[in-house]
């Protein structure tokens, strides 16, 4: 043996360093992994746009404004599907037990997942975002409200990021994974993302007006409509962001330790 | 010198199964002690236990003398780990993943890039270090995750059936890169489900079942204990075999067994050679058409039923 480690510790900041660097290399050179989660994103928005956007009316506005918002704020649960499988991956095929048998800090296996993920999903925002200008989304607000919008959005992305750690940790396996990822399906389409929530059914009403994401939508979208958002909305910006916000630190509050024990017992 | 590892009456129980039910094992420095058994016989949950993935419920386990229950982070840093799966990061070059697992050791960034290479270059994998993983055979997969397991210049190396899924060219690879960490002093425990394999890399076998230690010893010892090695006659015709079975019998110890739907006879003889030869001999005298006569190592089964 010509190795001559000496036993020093790595710390948290290093291993976490360490390990969501090699999540990020993961993502950068699996091209196949960005070109289709792109295509896929640029395909459903445009579906939107165009299919649907035809027979969806808002009054007051362009559907394109008033979609944008609505499909990138539900984008980040989209995105968190490849926080799942990606997380029922790395417990299946040993890489977690090679990373707990190593003298590290246990949290910087979690921690490196969610700081990679996260940046993965503020790259694909922007990529979204930037789609949606080519056909013909603008910015009623500020430019700082703009940025405040995105600013939020992978804020939620962020805090979802801890339900998928624990989707992906009780699925053991990508597919499973990827199956239970199925339930945004109903959370995404059930709220204020692609239609008003006054069109729907009463009974989807109840659900659609209380849950998460139509806060967290129109959060993004009270910032990003400017003046106008208000006579849509019904309530001033700092109203939805509040409550986004709160929803926000709940669900944190809520699956962050869910996440961390079920990966301490293992 | 105290031993590498000393397990006293491990217990692990999920729900109703016992998966180690009061295992002991000893492993003195400087020894590759293989763990022999059938799956689910509680090898995997031992190697696990060991490697602090996992907490006994009863008994007491010392690694390097540290004590796995309240020590587990001192346990860790004496300990490399590779399982039944290549955890090596398929995006990443064989000299990335092993630097990774050297920094993750707490090594500059020089010693990582230094020990990376030095360990690629033990295992054959100089030529391929610059490649992604995903370019790599299963056996150099493999290879490179035993690298991941030795980075970090481990006392102890823990490997959890490392030839599983193999074919016979990569198993006969790694045995040799196995052998060669061996003989620069590393200490192994290895589990395997296969006698020859055993055979091969171990100065110690300990034999489980059901969660308990069944037999232990050198491979010289234990092949004494089951009764050396076995000749199986494979006949042309069926209406052979009991034939057969009557002249192997005389040969050795113990009767013979046969197995119809294969038409083989297998009989355990003390000394392989000599006792193919008579095999063999009688065989020819009796005028029975044989498509092939061999001697082999007894398989986990003979093995088992000599011993339990």
């Amino acid at each position: 043996m010509t190795t001559t480690a000496v036993s020093r510790e790595a710390g948290l900041v290093r291993s976490t360093a360490t390990v969501t660097r090699r999540a990020l290399l993961r993502y950068v050179r699996t091209p196949q992994l960005i070109v289709l989660a792109t295509l896929q994103m640029a395909l459903f928005f445009l579906i939107y746009r165009y299919m649907f956007g035809g027979a969806i009316h808002v009054a007051g506005m362009s559907y394109v404004d008033y979609l944008v918002p609505g499909f990138v704020a539900t984008g980040v649960l989209f995105i968190g599907i490849g926080t799942a499988t990606a997380m029922a991956d790395d417990v299946g095929d040993g890489f977690v037990d090679r990373l707990r048998s190593l003298p590290i800090p246990r949290s910087s296996v979690l921690a490196a997942r969610v700081t990679a993920d996260t940046a993965i999903l503020a790259f694909s925002t922007a990529v979204t975002v930037a789609i949606a200008y080519a056909v013909g989304f603008r910015l009623h607000g500020s430019a700082l409200d703009g940025l405040a919008a995105f600013g939020l959005v992978v804020l939620f992305g962020f805090a979802f990021e801890w339900a998928f750690i624990t989707m992906g940790l009780f699925a053991g396996n990508a597919q499973a994974a990827q199956g239970m990822g199925m339930i945004v399906f109903p959370f995404a389409l059930i709220s204020s993302a692609y239609v008003p929530v006054s069109s729907m059914p009463d009974w989807l009403q109840v659900f659609a007006e209380q849950q998460p994401l139509t806060y967290m939508v129109d959060a993004v979208r009270s910032l990003t409509l400017g003046p106008d958002a208000q006579a849509l909305l019904g309530h001033p910006a700092s109203y939805f962001v509040t409550r986004a916000l709160l929803w926000t630190l709940a669900i944190v509050a809520l699956f962050l330790p869910v996440a961390v024990a079920k990966y301490r017992r293992g | 010198m105290q031993p590498t590892i000393e397990a006293h009456g491990l217990e692990k129980h999920y729900g109703k199964t016992k998966a180690l039910d009061g295992l002991d094992l000893i492993a003195e420095r400087g020894q590759v002690v293989a763990v022999l058994g059938p799956n689910g016989a509680g090898k995997t949950t031992f190697v696990r236990t060991v490697a602090t993935l996992l907490r006994a419920d009863a008994g007491t386990l010392r690694v390097a003398g540290h004590d796995a229950r309240t020590e587990p982070a001192a346990v860790r840093r004496v300990i490399g780990l590779a399982g039944q799966f290549a955890a090596v990061e398929p995006a990443m070059t064989g000299h990335e993943n092993l630097e990774m697992v050297a920094r993750l050791f707490g090594q500059t960034r020089r010693e990582a890039k230094a020990n990376a290479a030095a360990v690629l270059e033990q295992l054959g994998l100089t030529d391929a270090a610059g490649r992604l993983a995903r370019t790599y055979s299963g056996g150099m997969r493999r290879r490179l995750d035993l690298g991941a397991s030795l980075v970090g210049a481990p006392l102890l190396l823990l490997l959890d059936e490392p030839t599983t899924g193999l074919d016979p060219r990569s198993r006969i690879e790694l045995w040799s890169a196995i052998r060669g960490l061996v003989d620069a002093g590393t200490d192994v425990l290895l589990t395997t489900q296969y006698l020859d394999e055993a055979d091969h890399l171990a100065s110690h076998i300990v034999i489980v079942d059901h969660g308990r230690a069944v037999a232990a010893g050198t491979p010289a010892e234990l092949k004494r204990r089951i009764g050396g090695d076995v000749v199986e006659v494979h006949v042309r015709h069926g209406a052979d075999l009991a034939d057969v079975a009557q002249l192997l019998g005389r040969l050795d110890h113990g009767a013979a067994e046969v197995d119809e739907p294969t038409r083989r006879v297998s009989v355990r003889v003390a000394s392989g050679s000599s006792g193919l030869m008579a095999a063999v001999q009688s065989v020819k005298e009796a005028g029975v058409e044989v498509e092939d006569i061999a001697m082999r190592q007894p398989n986990l089964d003979e093995v088992f039923l000599a011993l339990t």
